[in-house]
């Protein structure tokens, strides 16, 4: 069960580097509003986008067909993936195959999701990582901590130490440009040797068959390029009708997320060249059941800009592990739940539902909605602690009932003002902590009221 | 209509009613000076917000229920509270009992919405010779939309600096990242308890750092936690309902 409010006073311990996490996340987030400000149709463009989604969704099953069809037709070989284990499995034998015992990878939160480097690496087979972020994480053996920034949680002391360790960079260089350069280096030998590539996926293309890439760094395109397999890793939520669509989410997407015009590289993988193998495993893994509810499908509107987790205020003061699920912030905390909600119920309540996320959401989801409702969730599914829920039952008992609300008032304001102080303020007072009690009134509102109506 | 014949049913949030009363008075004394058919039902207690956004969701409909017993029979529900309409028109499950579902939503308004959207008030009879920072609600501002939020492409509006603006005397005074949720966000502020007086305190920075004497807002709650935070702290700002500034007191 992830305890997402101990997880956050864990980090916050570290006050000046909890500091610098906000400051520099909300740095981004302020970008994104300067990238903004230069597209005049920009909520006009968020409709766009939403209603494109909404439709693709409403439609998957012919469009999915229609997807298949059309990439076929361009030499593709098309895998289905209902879960994570067979995604993992079929990437396995197409290695296997070829007795390929080293892949690169770029950028995908998808296999992220599905686990795939600790099952390679488990079957011997070695899977590096080559977006610089990605890769900080991998040698330091822990997840991303962010979709977009994957490693924003580490200091750039902590990732001079892991490049000397494993790259051998110089000893105590924190400088990043030359971090940069040694990771580059190092990559180069990984990327020009590569026998096979995994990349995720951006937008899939209906109407052509094809996919669409997005990346800064050109480490996805080098790894296709070189390689003589290539293996597209794509959720089914990520198709759009065709080209005509693209367009609008190009717009939305590298501003949402860095606050860029567009990303450095928007690569269209439409069909193999000669004598190179090109996969794609589209996968399901629980997507389908989100869609059939009813209740939540418009989460798989979602294109992963990380903008809701940028403005997060929350995230920003708690860290991505706080979330313990491969995606933080907002939409991580409607995912996570929506997949296992014994685990992540505490995640809905992480938020106080102040809706920068939907906002900032360029496709749309009601993203604080969805947290309240889940919360109703949460309960109906018996996940909220007892001790909560006896606070919650004493308010209930309280607010209600006119007579015992009369005499107690709300949270015993009469009984607050003759306690003497260390008994309001004890350690187990979540609210007075760090925070006085208002002065406790003469009268209440009711109180004044009567004798006003009596006063005429 | 004329103004006397509008039936205004007053709702004041059970935390003002305990905590601060010169809210509801400042409310219920504005109002009572445009000749407004005025009157707060008795029975009333609370909207069950607290509850719902815990999640207790059977427990906060009975609320529900209670609240359209008090209040159906009004023209509007004026509340000093844009968190507490922002649950009424929401929230509420659909009752059986209401007819007019829809319009009963629709008629519960927060105080400022009020006299902007309804009453369209011309001119604002109050001085405040001081310096003020507004606080933007987040229930308010992206809930009710009182003003424009940061995130949208869209023209600057404010309700509230409508008003305010009117006011005898009052500097009105900007700060750092204006529309950044308070933290206060009802029982996270006790559940999520570091993050909350985290955001809190931040908040207080870019407060202290712009000179305000008075820090306004609609929520009383995002007041009340930003008050116990500065009270702690002795930073001597103070701290105001809206309506309290609209209707003269100094
Ligand atoms: S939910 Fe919206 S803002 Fe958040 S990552 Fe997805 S598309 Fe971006």
């Amino acid at each position: 069960m992830i305890d997402h409010a101990g997880n956050a006073a864990a980090f916050n311990r570290d006050k000046s580097f909890a500091e610098w996490h906000n400051e520099t996340l909300w740095h981004v987030r302020h970008k994104r509003d300067m990238a903004r400000n230069g597209v005049v149709d920009w909520e006009l463009l968020r409709e766009k986008a939403s209603a494109i989604k909404e439709h693709t969704l409403a439609n998957l099953h012919d469009y999915l067909l229609e997807f298949e069809k059309n990439a076929l037709r361009n030499g593709w070989v098309i895998h289905w993936a209902s879960g994570s284990d067979l995604h993992n499995r079929i990437i396995l034998d197409i290695l296997s195959e070829e007795n390929i015992n080293e892949v690169v990878k770029s950028k995908s939160m998808l296999t992220e999701e599905c686990g795939l480097n600790v099952f390679l690496e488990k079957r011997g087979i070695r899977i590096i990582d080559t977006d610089l972020g990605e890769r900080i994480v991998q040698l330091a053996e822990t997840p991303p901590s962010h979709i977009v920034l994957p490693a924003i949680h580490m200091k750039k002391k902590e990732i001079g130490e892991l490049f000397h360790k494993h790259l051998h960079s110089a000893p105590g260089s924190e400088d990043p440009e030359y971090l940069t350069r040694v990771a580059r280096e190092n990559l180069r030998i990984h990327l020009k040797n590569a026998k096979a590539a995994i990349s995720g996926v951006n937008f899939g293309l209906a109407d052509s068959g094809a996919i669409v890439v997005c990346t800064n760094e050109g480490n996805a395109d080098m790894g296709i390029h070189h390689a003589d397999i290539y293996i597209a890793s794509m959720g089914i939520e990520k198709l759009i009708p065709g080209k005509t669509e693209l367009p609008v989410f190009l717009e939305l997407l590298a501003r949402s997320a860095t606050g860029q015009p567009i990303t450095a590289y928007t690569s269209h993988l439409i069909k193999p060249p000669p004598g190179k193998t090109y996969h794609i495993i589209l996968v399901d893994n629980g997507r389908a059941d989100i869609l059939s509810g009813n209740k939540y499908g418009e989460v798989l509107k979602c294109i992963r800009c990380g903008a809701c987790i940028n403005t997060c205020p929350v995230y920003r003061r708690s860290g991505g592990y706080s979330y313990g699920f491969t995606i933080p912030g907002p939409i991580g905390s409607v995912l996570a739940p929506l997949k296992n909600m014994k685990k992540y119920h505490a995640l809905p309540f992480a938020s106080t539902l102040c809706g920068s996320c939907s906002d900032v959401c360029p496709v749309k989801i009601d993203l604080h909605e969805i947290l309240f409702k889940l919360r109703y969730d949460a309960v109906d599914a018996g996940s909220l602690s007892m001790a909560k829920r006896l606070m919650l039952f004493i308010l209930d008992q309280v607010l209600y009932r006119k007579s015992l609300y009369s005499i107690l008032g709300f949270f015993g304001t009469r009984l607050l003002k003759y306690l003497p102080s260390f008994m309001v303020y004890h350690r187990f007072n979540g609210w007075g902590k760090s925070r006085d009690f208002p002065g406790i009134p003469d009268q209440s509102f009711k109180k004044w009221y009567k004798e006003e109506i009596k006063r005429g | 209509m004329s103004r006397d014949r509008i039936r205004v049913g007053l709702f004041i949030p059970c935390y003002i009613d305990q905590f601060y009363p010169q809210v509801g008075k400042a409310v219920y004394r504005f109002l009572k000076k445009l000749n407004l058919d005025l009157e707060y039902p008795m029975d009333q207690t609370c909207c069950g917000q607290p509850l719902a956004n815990s999640g207790m969701r059977k427990e906060s409909e009975k609320y529900a229920v209670k609240f359209w017993k008090l209040f159906s029979g009004f023209d509007y529900v004026v509340c000093p509270s844009a968190s507490c309409v922002l649950h009424v028109r929401e929230h509420f499950p659909d009752l059986p009992e209401d007819g007019m579902e829809g319009s009963f939503r629709g008629k519960t308004l927060e105080f400022v919405e009020f006299i902007h959207d309804i009453l369209r008030l011309e001119k604002i009879e109050a001085s405040f010779p001081h310096k003020v920072a507004l606080i933007h609600g987040c229930h308010g501002l992206r809930g009710l939309r009182l003003e424009s939020s940061s995130e949208l492409n869209v023209s600057y509006f404010s309700k509230n600096m409508e008003l305010l603006r009117q006011v005898r005397g009052i500097r009105m005074v900007t700060y750092d990242r204006e529309d950044e949720c308070c933290g206060f966000g009802g029982s996270f502020s006790v559940f999520e308890e570091t993050v909350s007086v985290r955001m809190g305190l931040d908040k207080l920075k870019s407060l202290t750092a712009c000179g305000a004497e008075y820090v306004t807002g609609n929520d009383m709650s995002c007041l009340m936690h930003l008050e116990g935070l500065s009270h702690r702290q002795h930073l001597g700002l103070k701290f105001i309902h809206i309506a309290e500034i609209l209707n003269g007191a100094v």
